[in-house]
């Protein structure tokens, strides 16, 4: 065997580097010394982070093409690191809490295996290593979501979790199954593709390819398989919410991208286009309708996200085109749902509160906040000049490209459907800024890790819309690797 | 970049608004200072820029946008930050900055928070400056949509009487309107260029490919007309007008419904008419039974409201629609007539909307059955809502009788007898006008003293006196000279009227 070819997994190899350094600091040091731990994780990831954005990929194909590191991937790879910095500042001061002290270490290391995971979902090109990936990014997961070791909902969670992670697994391998068994016995994703695109149909296809999509569509809670998802989000530890609503969906959703699209491509007028239709359409507006009712700010943003990944779906239909406006769509969400996530979960460690209710009058006692909310919400409601603004017209722009009138159609329904969410995202700045009455939440000071997550998310939706640089990163990394036609 | 004057238009808000942020809600006299210095130069670059652009023309630059700027932004999709004007969007310039400069002096007092006040007021205006500049439909759309959210904590935090509800629908239905005109536009882009050819979403282009498909022209004239129609209060998309002004505080009634309404006329003709003119040719019959219902229902309703806000609501309706109606008859007489009632709605409802808010300031009621004889107790501002009731209903002298004459002479040069009737319907709108205007003015303004209490309130003060002249002065400067106007607009209709005449 080649050994030098795993000098191509370079951002894995970053990734694995720093579990080991985590976790044998997290062993072998003593008391005294935990309390370096969070600081020396942090600074390391936001190393690799930069590091990670500033190497070239190598691109070429390894292991016999199961693995390729190309500029897309990379870039995906990136913009998901961006996120995981954010999370762990965000989370700095309740991983030092007095429950959770002590399981500090865990918390790094399983954030960093799900990474690791998600890293091979992302690159892989062969479905078994697609599988690895996939299940190393989400049973640590469900270890996550159980963290919070005294609460009853916690425990609640987990369960939910890991039934439909194991589930939507068994449901994906079953599809894989009939995949390999109808398209000439290979799991390449190349084979497959040719295979397919070489006219061997058969109508037993479409079996396939619905436990595929029904399989990964656990996974970005896509309607109609979303109903883990409030009770998860609200039960899990909100950092680690915060983790599971953007990270995870954003590296499912570029795996779909490549499966769907790369893959199965031939089969998308026959097969899957009506299928995104419904889903896409279900997603957006089951999400939206049920998020107007929720109090709970955690369930709020899980049905949100539930929408917020419909309009990431639409990349799917548009090609690789729309592989960059979602990639650049996926940047976007993170900083604007993880901004969101950092004034919920420092309200709620300060306090404990977590409903809508108790927002009330919450600029009178925390302007700040309540400002990087108002910009978060407006964010994802998609208003100018924030970044959710440029993200979604980028996104429905490259939808319409292929000029057909369907396509136009389900636009339409995304735009109607941004009005309804304008809605609910209204609902907490009226919380914040207009409800009579003083301020429920006392006025405090937030931790330096949460003042500088906020800075980077109100940073990046206020600049990364107007400054075009992000998405031409995506557009040029898009285009080097699987190129595009407008 | 930065030595294109159209530019700073938008500039010199975002610098407010970096002002406002550096100083604390209690400073009120550094707010005023910044809201101040920026509107004056805002006013003064307006000027500038009209006594310019005439200059320009006058020394016979005949193309078609001057003072043109364009810099790439998003790359990939040939989105660009290009600005241009013609003579009408010089013209709104600036009425968009003397209704600014009116209204920061209009808001003097306001509280609670001042600094977070100013702060959206100015993102507001960065929108209208914005869109009136651009002659990209990117930043176009971009721009009205920063001019629309605002409103949405403007009106919830500041405004009176159901302002969460009215915050609430104004937004959502302003909002709905823009999601219909996005997709219109997201299909101009597309089509706007014939095969192999590099999409554009500049305006000009557009025009000069007139590669549209007529059968794609119909649908997304519908998108686009009735996404900027919704904002220009179009029958039955205006519910959300007279609940959003009555609520609103003042200055924010004075820019809404004197430049914001606006930008939907003004997006009518420079998206909907200009890159789609065989659809306009065909459909606006459809638009002009809307409008008419407008122009005619608005009207009616004013008639027997209580609230004066809600009067002067009501009124900016039909008077809009009467905007929208102009245009749609598709020639130059009465789409110039349309810009001219643009001018004059704006500088007139902002004046109404100012004395209201004065008014009430003093005597904390805007229902007109608990008022009387405000000339007795208020002259200066009794005389002003006078003159602004003047201008409404179409006197000779002042701004009304200009755009509205202009308007009915144009529309009836029209030949189809079903156009004219609509024309004659819409005409009795002028005396619906009288009707309520002098009812306000019979019962708040003259008769006796319905309250003692009010005996006790003082007359304007020194900013209410600013605010209130400035824009009596352009109401009459606009009656008595408008000739120069006249000309202004009428030529920078000419690619339009060309783009209609290509047609046949």
């Amino acid at each position: 065997m080649d050994y030098s070819q795993f000098g191509a997994m370079l951002p894995e190899l970053i990734i694995l580097g720093l579990f080991l350094i985590v976790f044998l600091c997290d062993t072998f040091s003593g008391e005294g010394q935990k309390k370096f731990l969070t600081p020396l994780t942090t600074v390391l990831f936001g190393l690799a982070t930069v590091a990670i954005w500033l190497i070239p990929s190598c691109g070429e194909a390894i292991f016999g093409g199961m693995y390729v590191d190309d500029n897309a991937c990379k870039a995906m790879k990136a913009i998901l690191n961006i996120g995981v910095f954010i999370v762990f500042l965000q989370s700095a001061q309740w991983v030092e809490s007095d429950d959770m002290v002590i399981r500090k270490g865990e918390f790094y290391e399983l954030i960093l295996v799900t990474l690791f995971g998600m890293y091979l979902m992302i690159s892989a090109r062969h479905f078994l290593l697609f599988i690895i990936g996939l299940e190393s990014a989400s049973l640590p997961l469900a270890a996550m979501v159980a963290f919070n070791k005294k609460k009853y909902e916690s425990h609640e969670a987990a369960i939910k979790y890991i039934m439909t992670a194991v589930f939507s697994s068994a449901i994906l391998m079953v599809g894989l199954s009939y995949v390999y068994a109808l398209s000439g016995g290979s799991l390449y994703f190349n084979d497959i593709a040719a295979s397919l695109a070489g006219g061997s149909r058969s109508g037993f296809l479409i079996v396939a390819i619905s436990f595929v999509l029904a399989g990964i569509g656990f996974k970005l809670s896509l309607v109609p398989f979303h109903l883990w998802t409030a009770d998860v989000y609200q039960g899990a530890p909100t950092a680690i919410t915060s983790y599971l609503s953007v990270i995870s969906k954003g590296a499912a959703a570029f795996a779909f991208f490549i499966i769907f699209v790369q893959v199965f491509g031939a089969l998308y007028s026959d097969l899957w286009e009506w299928m995104m239709y419904a889903v896409i359409i279900l997603t957006i507006t089951v999400g939206n309708l049920f998020a107007m009712r929720q109090r709970n700010m955690k369930r709020f943003m899980a049905f949100s996200s539930i929408s917020q990944a419909g309009y990431i779906m639409l990349g799917v239909m548009a090609g690789n085109f729309g592989l960059a406006s979602m990639m650049y769509y996926i940047f976007v969400y993170i900083v604007s749902n993880l901004g969101a996530f950092a004034v919920i979960s420092s309200i709620e460690n300060k306090t404990g509160m977590v409903s809508m209710d108790d927002y009330a009058g919450l600029h009178k006692s925390n302007p700040w906040l309540s400002f990087a909310m108002t910009l978060a919400m407006f964010s994802l409601a998609g208003i100018p000049p924030f970044a959710g603004f440029f993200s979604k017209i980028l996104i429905f722009t490259s939808v319409t490209s292929t000029g057909s009138m369907a396509l136009y159609m389900l636009v339409l329904i995304a735009l109607i459907n941004t009005i309804i969410s304008l809605y609910y995202y209204l609902l907490v700045v009226k919380a914040m800024w207009i409800t009579p009455g003083d301020a429920k939440v006392e006025s405090f000071k937030s931790t330096c890790g949460e003042r500088i997550a906020l800075w980077i998310c109100v940073a990046g939706i206020v600049f990364f819309g107007l400054v075009p640089y992000i998405y031409d990163y995506c557009y040029e990394a898009v285009k080097a690797a699987y190129g595009i036609l407008i | 970049m930065f030595s294109n004057i159209l530019i700073w238009f938008v500039i010199v808000p975002v610098l407010m608004m970096a002002g406002l942020a550096c100083c604390s809600n209690s400073n009120m006299k550094a707010i005023r200072g910044v809201m101040v210095a920026g509107s004056v130069v805002l006013l003064a670059m307006s000027i500038w820029l009209v006594v310019d652009f005439l200059g320009l023309r006058a020394a016979g630059d005949t193309s078609e946008m001057l003072f043109q700027g364009s810099w790439m932004w998003y790359a990939p999709l040939n989105i660009h930050l290009a600005v241009g004007v013609d003579g009408i969007s010089v013209l709104m310039l600036l009425l968009s900055s003397i209704i600014v400069f009116a209204g920061s002096f209009a808001s003097w007092k306001i509280n609670p928070l001042p600094k977070n006040f100013f702060l959206w007021f100015c993102l507001l205006s960065t929108g209208v400056f914005g869109f009136f500049i651009s002659i990209d439909m990117f930043t176009m759309f971009m721009f009205y949509e920063v001019a629309l959210i605002p409103m949405y904590l403007l009106i919830g935090v500041w405004g009176t009487g159901r302002k969460e509800y009215a915050a609430m629908k104004l937004t959502l239905m302003l909002m709905g309107g823009s999601a219909f005109l996005m997709l219109g536009l997201l299909g101009i882009y597309w089509h706007g260029t014939p095969e192999g050819g590099v999409h554009t979403w500049n305006i000009l282009e557009i025009s000069h490919n007139a590669s549209i498909d007529p059968s794609w022209q119909t649908l997304l004239f519908c998108f686009t007309f009735v996404g900027f129609g919704v904002l220009g209060a179009m029958f039955p998309f205006h519910t959300w007008s007279p609940v959003g002004h009555a609520c609103a505080p003042t200055a924010v009634s004075m820019l809404h419904a004197g430049v914001l309404m606006k930008l939907g006329g003004y997006g009518c003709f420079r998206i909907a008419i200009f890159l789609l003119p065989a659809a306009a040719q065909e459909l606006s019959w459809i638009f002009i039974i809307m409008t008419g219902i407008s122009v005619v229902y608005g009207a009616f309703c004013a008639c027997v409201q209580n609230d004066l806000k809600y009067i002067n609501a009501y009124s900016s309706v039909s008077h809009c629609g009467m905007v929208l109606f102009a245009i749609l008859m598709l020639n130059e007489t009465a789409m110039t007539g349309g810009i001219l009632q643009m001018l004059s709605h704006g500088l007139m409802t902002a004046l109404f909307f100012a004395l209201i808010g004065m008014i009430y300031g003093r005597t904390h009621t805007r229902d007109i059955r608990e008022m009387g004889g405000m000339m007795q107790i208020m002259p200066y501002l009794g005389v002003c809502y006078m003159i602004a009731g003047f201008a409404s209903l179409g006197l000779p002298g002042l701004s009304g009788f200009v755009a509205e004459m202009t308007i009915f002479f144009g529309s009836f040069e029209h030949s189809d007898l079903f156009y004219r009737i609509f024309v004659i319907l819409a005409c009795s709108s002028i005396v619906t006008t009288a009707v309520y205007i002098l009812r306000v003015v019979g019962k708040v303004i003259m008769g006796p003293v319905y309250n003692e209490h009010h005996r006790e309130l003082t007359d304007a003060e020194w900013w209410e006196r600013l605010a209130t002249v400035t824009l009596i002065v352009c109401l009459a400067g606009i009656g008595f000279f408008p000739n120069w106007l006249n000309e202004t607009i009428r030529t920078s209709f000419m690619p339009i009227i060309d783009a209609l005449n290509s047609v046949f």
